[in-house]
């Protein structure tokens, strides 16, 4: 009888050795006279235990992690193909408290499936979204995500469906579905995990969103720092065609729907959806004026629909659940599930969906665990480089829209990054400006000059020249910046800069050397 | 990583051929030709400036704005280190002077023997299992400099095979 068992293929295991382990498996199975099969999930994305090898058994998956190629005679031996006992046996995946205590509304195939089956999407709940808003109108669609209460889970959290309002109601011949995969965040990974894991969750998104807005052509701007997820993507669209529902006539219904995945080429600043737009249409990403909004004159100059992949593939489940089910989850005016990533120095990395309002506290020290490092923690950053640093005593803060920037902060793309007590905030600060200025697209003034000045005013307060007028000065230029910036690159680079500044005010005023990475 | 091929005027023809029906085919098109000759030449600026009507300018604009594309030829391997906050957290700042130093190169800079060129990058989505990088675009988790010296070696061997 065969047996299957499963490894992932997401770039957190594949850096982890999963390609040496599949191999490993099947070549100790083979000298067994075992007959296995192998199939490529995405992960789980519980981290710290990838690679994580399932087996299925009569009982249901038994998982063993983390497997090093080491491992894999001794867990042969010990009868891993019936979910026999090792030290690294973790039992029904399912059951390990990290995931047991989540609500995976969005992730909830992701890990499970082979990420490019459409059969296998489909034997897991695929499709049954689609299927409902087909048998809606698009006003019927667009009102089922309005009251969802679902927001651009980017990091704007505008309302998704006034955006999808806007785009139905938009008079074009040809009108767009883009997707905004340049997760460009550090400390994100949900879009990566999403894509290599269960890419037709988003495929299945964005044609939902097609049938709404009238658009019959789509494009996933990816960034290349993701090869795999783009391997994957290009795989799941070509079988997705294959099996009918991508092309011409989708499911039967008469609808078609184009959908192509293009690779960005490592500027952050193409996250922002205007400058997207260029970079898809062939230029440099340059950022925008608004309006016109690209809701109405978008890539091309056509109406087009720019969402990011959180945002398209929580549409699935809600369609298929009903607006009122998603809207449950949540608090306030954040409504729904926020599949947060939890990263940097933590003990146990990984994606936590929760519906919001869940505090950073549990976060880091309920599911994390604390540090990696065993050292307290320090500093939290929350919502990628333009978020704001948040020390330990505001760590109650609920994760949730309104109460994060009433701290001063933001939710952005849910990503938390934890530095023990070693960080250095002086030097996270002008880390912040360094960053502005390498990735700044250069349009506006206070961010193409402000981030230069802002490094160079950094160096001389970590050196105790002057800090005092000095870090004057680094507020002068953040009010400038906030002001005055076309876009979140320049507009937001003083909230780490300020939190930093305003949290941990000790690290600021001690003479130092100058930064050895001041090339 | 596959040997590149030499520079072929005709064949980055044939490559920009292939690519201008597509809406906005400027970045796959840079994309296709760097896969091929590992970095795009000076040369390929007029072909596709030609080819999708727009001017030379704008071409050598979008190049140049890209931290991706290269207009000189890389090292044979490609170590791609991850700079930002995630990676930082778990002491990144650090293992790039040490690996930098190991390699007697600068970031953008290729080794000495031409083996390895070394860019920045500003997050790789590994950032639960840092300090993180590419190399040829394969992930590694948890680097450090022994491990990144030991991938080197290893792709080395591969690559002669």
């Amino acid at each position: 009888m065969s047996v299957t068992l499963y490894v992932p293929r997401d770039a957190v295991a594949l850096g982890l050795g999963a390609n040496k382990v599949a191999r490993a498996l099947f070549a100790g199975a083979e000298r067994r006279g075992l007959d296995v099969t192998i199939v490529r999930t995405g992960s789980r994305g519980l981290f710290w235990l990838e690679p994580m090898v399932e087996v299925a058994t009569p009982e249901g998956r038994i998982a063993y992690g983390p497997v090093k190629v080491s491992d894999v005679d001794a867990l042969l031996d010990a009868g891993l193909a019936t979910g026999g006992d090792h030290a690294l046996r973790l039992g029904d995946p399912e059951t390990i408290p990290f995931l047991a205590r989540q609500q995976r509304l969005t992730f909830h195939r992701c890990g499970v499936i082979d990420p490019v089956s459409v059969e296998d999407y489909r034997a897991h709940g695929g499709y049954r979204g689609l299927e409902a808003a087909l048998r809606l109108d698009a006003e019927g669609i667009v009102a089922a995500v309005r009251d969802s209460g679902l927001r651009g889970r980017g990091g704007a959290g505008f309302p998704a469906g006034i955006k999808w309002n806007t785009v139905m109601l938009a008079k074009a011949d040809q009108k767009y579905v883009v997707c905004n995969a340049d997760e460009g965040d550090s400390g994100t990974f949900a879009d990566r995990m999403m894509m290599e894991g269960d890419p037709f969750n988003l495929i299945e998104g964005m044609t939902i969103a097609a049938v709404a807005t009238g658009a019959t052509r789509g494009y996933i701007y990816l960034r290349s720092e993701y090869p795999q997820a783009f391997a994957t993507l290009k795989e799941a669209i070509a079988n997705g065609v294959g099996a009918g529902v991508l092309g011409q006539n989708i499911l039967g219904s008469g609808k078609d729907f184009h959908l192509e995945v293009r690779l960005g080429a490592g500027a952050y600043i193409c996250g922002e959806e205007t400058s997207l737009l260029e970079s898809l249409e062939g230029k440099r990403g340059i950022v925008r004026a608004k309006p016109p909004i690209p809701a109405l004159k978008g890539f091309l100059g056509q109406p087009t629909l720019v969402n990011n992949v959180m945002t398209f593939t929580a549409v699935p489940w809600i369609l298929e659940h009903g607006a009122k089910a998603y809207a449950d989850y949540g608090m306030g005016r954040s409504l729904g599930t926020l599949p947060i990533q939890l990263a940097g120095n933590v003990k146990h990395g990984g994606l936590i969906e929760l519906a919001f309002g869940v505090t950073l506290r549990d976060v880091i020290q309920e599911y994390g665990g604390g540090t990696r490092s065993g050292r307290p923690v320090r500093a939290v950053q929350v919502g990628g480089p333009l978020g704001a640093y948040f020390p330990v005593d505001l760590l109650d803060t609920p994760l949730d829209y309104e109460a994060m920037a009433a701290k001063k902060g933001l939710v952005g793309h849910g990503g938390i990054v934890v530095f023990d007590d070693t960080v250095d905030m002086a030097r996270q600060a002008r880390f912040a400006f360094e960053f502005c200025a390498t990735e700044s697209c250069g349009k506006c003034t206070p961010c193409r000059i402000g981030a230069t000045r802002g490094v160079e005013t950094m160096d001389k307060v970590i050196a105790g020249i002057r800090p005092e007028a000095n870090l004057k000065l680094v507020e002068d230029l953040c009010e400038v910046m906030t002001d005055g910036s076309l876009c979140a690159m320049g507009g937001l680079t003083p909230m780490p800069v300020m939190s930093a500044i305003t949290h941990f005010p000790e690290d600021f005023r001690r003479a130092g050397d100058l930064p050895a990475a001041a090339e | 990583m596959a040997r590149h091929e030499p520079w072929s005027a005709e064949r980055a023809s044939g490559i920009i051929a292939e690519h201008t029906h597509l809406e906005g085919a400027t970045l796959p098109i840079l994309h296709a030709l760097q896969e091929t000759f590992g970095y795009v030449d000076g040369g390929a600026v007029p072909l596709i400036a030609d080819a999708l009507n727009l001017s030379r300018a704008e071409i050598h604009g979008c190049i140049t704005f890209y931290h991706d594309f290269r207009s000189h030829p890389a090292g044979r391997h490609e170590v791609k280190l991850c700079r930002a906050e995630a990676c930082q957290a778990m002491g990144s700042e650090k293992l790039h002077r040490e690996i930098l130093g190991r390699l007697g190169c600068g970031w953008h800079e290729t080794t000495a023997d031409g083996s390895a060129t070394v860019e920045p990058v500003y997050c790789l989505g590994l950032c639960a299992n840092g300090p993180a990088a590419l190399i040829d675009g394969e992930p590694v988790a948890h680097l450090t400099a022994d491990a990144l010296d030991e991938a080197l070696a290893e792709t080395k061997r591969e690559t002669r095979q």
